[in-house]
């Protein structure tokens, strides 16, 4: 029993940075209603720049974090005047494509460079003894990271003027305009901070598993089962349905191989859309 | 139908396709054309999802798959003849297709994109512990599956007949249905869903028919390529990346059109094979693929037909 | 004049919103019935109740006898229901002629394709886009777009037509125009529901009109009944001189 209780705790831990990764999501589709299929590629991105800080730059891991944050800012302000601009106000189908072609774009790169090899970077945090089983340090940091980082989110769109410019552009573009708000601008912002959030839970997943180019498919999917779970645009629902997610894991793993949790996961994924179209925590929407 | 040019037109370029390089017995260009053939399936059809109804259908790639593994199975498991062993193929699939259809399809956008992949994947892992089918491993031909069609040699020759056959079917298809009421309805749904399901359109059961009828002749397609291939493993049965190019070649040549996903998946094909022999690019497939598709949605979104109707609307009517 | 439509107490209820409250509501064969109320009253969502986009949380609706309730849209538009939005919904891609074949089509009568071409040729010019038909629909100016979305009703020859703010918009001589249609169309046996600001245009075209405000029927009656209501004149009219426009000969 205890054994499924440390599973579970561990899948909540995990879940964490599952809702940190759905939040950039979420966050994109809550402003400018576009559906970012490059959001895999840009979890990869943030695993190959911790590799990149750790094990070829030899820079202490944890020092990625913020250096993720402010590479995925810009990059993703990069990715949306490449391939989003253009797709705002047309029909769903065009930014869904759009976004995919930069996926493919990403990846392809990404597997020139990196080939699909496994990489792995090695993060010595002590763990935490509990009545005999022991919760990996890097996963409590990664959570705890995650928390601290969702905190900072909060703090950035509801404390301060650029967050208030990002909610009104999501509530209604138009009368931003005309509060003389710079709505592409704040586009182009909202979506590298979509970016940034996405990118960095890269990096903390990095820190807890192996990982290869086409690693972001998995989180992908993740993320969106998290995002229907929290509600589409609610960055509250999203952490916590990433929680509900890694908890859902950790009950699981213990009782069926690895290779068959994508399928249940579709699985929760499909009935939670056709069950609740507005998502179980909506609840939570500010 | 049959009275206006068009489908003529489709039947006499299909006839001059399959019978060019069986009267001049060039088996390298018979080789090349077979594949660009399957391509023209797959993009036809898959246009009926995408460029009618509007639905993005990444995990096209599974009906192909699914029919090649039926196909196979009943090869050699059963001793089946290839056609109906094929047909049967494209009829459990389309009916399977169905049933998920009525499922999925209640999801909009992103979200029906996303399940379609998860249908590919789920399939995919499915197959690879299904020992019946060979599991990881796959089903292999022995060279006596092919007596039945009077040996390997006619065999390949035969099965590119019947895939061209599969091919001029897939652009009758796709003018039959765009000038029928299903088509329109379908083509209403694309611009405006809740619009059409105003007017009267039935969007629930018309996507669902579409979605089932887009599987059809790409499982006989897929049953008809691995036979031929001699064998059908898991990895490339369903293989995402081939499902993705498909879209790309809808796009190119202009999504919505009969001709346009054929010249693209023609297109794209010729481009394919430049890659893969120019060294330095075979990395890049999915790079190169995933630039053209970003500057066609970006900056010509009705593809080449889309374009060409543009600049010259009149060839709107014509050129189709 | 029998009754086509009958709203029987429906109420729609959105998060913290009373959006409908328990309205009633019927349409008689060759009526036009004006439906007007301050902004936010609840019109459109009882359109919405009506053609099924969502259902009423109580209530039913009924549509010569038969049980509509709840939709879903194409089940409505087969009894013979059809809707010209206040916010045009044209299928841009789609040449106006191909619009109206859609609305054809699906509509009451169901045409096969060859029978809905030509249906939708005679509704293309009789609303007077016939020298536009093969213009995308996307392409029109808002005026063409709000006469296609009438156009595209009229094509599915239904029994019932829900206006929606048709008048919105177009210059003096266009709404002029309009209001002619409008009388045209009913003359020609389709009753109608219309939601409408322009007051000169409901007291004139409306042989009943219902007063909404927040969601519930506030007053029901002639236009000059109407007009001289005290609890509309409050809420909505705010002005005697409507009373002149009530008496003015149509």
């Amino acid at each position: 029993m205890i054994g499924i209780l440390a599973s579970i705790i561990d899948g909540i831990l995990i879940g964490a940075v599952y809702g940190l990764a759905a939040m950039g999501l979420t966050l994109i589709w809550g402003v400018m209603n576009v559906i970012n299929l490059a959001h895999g590629a840009i979890v990869v991105i943030g695993m190959f720049v911790l590799y990149t800080v750790a094990n070829m730059l030899g820079l202490h891991p944890y020092g990625a974090v913020p250096l993720m944050i402010v590479f995925g800012f810009v990059v993703g302000i990069a990715l949306y005047w490449v391939g989003v601009h253009r797709m705002i106000g047309r029909p769903e189908l065009m930014s869904l494509l759009s976004t995919f072609a930069l996926n493919m774009v990403l990846i392809g790169l990404g597997t020139a460079w990196w080939t699909t090899s496994p990489y792995n970077v090695q993060v010595s945090v002590p763990s935490v003894s509990w009545q005999g089983y022991t919760f990996t340090g890097t996963h409590i940091t990664a959570a705890v990271l995650a928390v601290v980082i969702a905190g900072l989110l909060y703090l950035l769109l509801y404390h301060t003027r650029i967050g208030k410019a990002v909610r009104a552009v999501a509530t209604n573009r138009e009368a931003a305009e005309l509060c003389a708000i710079p709505t592409t601008q704040v586009l182009a912002m909202a979506f590298g901070l979509g970016v940034a959030l996405a990118g960095v839970s890269g990096t903390l997943i990095a820190t807890m598993f192996p990982f290869t180019v086409l690693s972001g498919e998995a989180y992908q999917l993740k993320s969106f089962v998290v995002t229907v779970l929290g509600g589409l645009g609610n960055p509250a629902g999203a952490l916590m349905g990433g929680i509900a997610l890694g908890l859902v894991e950790g009950l699981a793993t213990p009782f069926m191989p690895v290779s068959w949790i994508p399928i249940v996961e579709f699985g929760l994924f499909v009935f939670c859309l056709i069950a609740f179209p507005r998502g179980i925590f909506s609840f939570t929407k500010a | 139908m049959w009275r206006r040019p068009f489908p003529w037109f489709i039947i006499a370029a299909a006839l001059l396709y399959a019978l060019y390089p069986y009267f001049t017995d060039d088996v390298g260009l018979r080789e090349s054309l077979l594949l660009a053939a399957v391509y023209i399936v797959m993009a036809s059809n898959l246009n009926l999802v995408i460029g009618y109804a509007g639905y993005v259908n990444f995990g096209n790639i599974v009906f192909f798959g699914l029919g090649g593994y039926i196909c196979l199975y009943l090869v050699t498991a059963l001793h089946w003849n290839v056609i109906p062993a094929a047909f049967v193929g494209g009829v459990a699939v389309s009916a399977l297709a169905l049933l998920f259809g009525l499922g999925i399809l209640r999801l909009r956008g992103a979200f029906f994109a996303l399940a379609t992949i998860g249908v590919n994947q789920a399939i995919q892992q499915l197959v690879v512990n299904f020992e019946p089918w060979g599991g990881a491993t796959g089903i292999y031909l022995s060279l006596d599956s092919y007596g039945s069609l009077g040996g390997p040699m006619q065999a390949l020759w035969t099965t590119y007949l019947l895939i061209v056959v599969v091919t001029a079917a897939s652009l009758l298809a796709s003018y039959a249905v765009r000038n029928s009421k299903f088509g329109l309805g379908l083509l209403a749904i694309g611009e405006n869903e809740d619009a059409a399901s105003v007017l009267g359109v039935p969007t629930p059961l018309y996507k669902a028919m579409v979605y089932s009828a887009s599987a059809f002749l790409p499982a006989i397609a897929g049953g008809l390529y691995f036979f031929k291939s001699g064998i059908i493993e898991p990895s490339s049965a369903f293989n995402l990346q081939t499902s993705i190019e498909a879209i790309v070649m809808v796009m190119l040549g202009g999504s919505g059109t009969i001709l346009g996903p054929a010249l693209g998946a023609f297109l794209y094909e010729e481009l394919r094979g430049f890659l893969l022999t120019a060294q330095s690019f075979s990395q890049f497939q999915l790079v190169i693929a995933g630039a053209l598709l970003l500057l066609i949605v970006q900056f010509v979104p009705g593809g080449l037909l889309g374009w060409v109707h543009q600049h010259w609307p009149k060839t709107r009517r014509w050129l189709e | 004049m029998s009754t086509l439509l009958e709203v029987s107490r429906v109420s729609k209820r959105f998060g913290g919103l009373q959006a409908v409250d328990r309205l009633s509501l019927t349409v008689s064969e060759g009526e036009i019935l004006g439906l007007i109320g301050p902004n936010g009253a609840g019109k459109s969502t009882v359109f919405n109740l009506i053609n099924g986009v969502y259902p009423p949380d109580s209530g039913k609706v009924l549509f010569a006898g038969q049980d509509i309730t709840g939709g879903p849209p194409y089940r409505v538009a087969r009894h013979g229901i059809a809707r010209a939005h206040q916010i045009v919904q044209p299928l841009g891609g789609l040449s106006v002629l191909d619009n109206c074949t859609v609305g054809a089509c699906f509509g009451r009568e169901a045409l096969p394709l060859p029978a809905a071409r030509k249906a939708a040729r005679e509704v293309v010019e009789m609303i007077g886009l016939g020298d536009r038909s093969d213009t995308l629909a996307g392409s029109l100016t808002t005026a063409g777009k709000k006469r296609l979305e009438l156009a595209r009703a009229l094509a599915a020859r239904p029994r019932l037509l829900l206006l929606d703010e048709v008048l919105a918009g177009l210059n003096p001589t266009e709404t002029e125009g309009m209001i002619a249609t409008v009388r045209k169309i009913r003359d020609g046996g389709i009753a109608i529901l219309m939601i409408e600001h322009i007051m000169r245009a409901v007291m004139s075209l409306s042989d009943r009109i219902v007063v909404l405000n927040l969601g519930a029927k506030l007053a029901e009656g002639s236009p000059k009944q109407v007009a001289d209501n005290p609890e509309v004149v409050a809420a909505y009219l705010g002005d005697s001189k409507l009373l002149d426009a009530a008496e003015k000969p149509a």
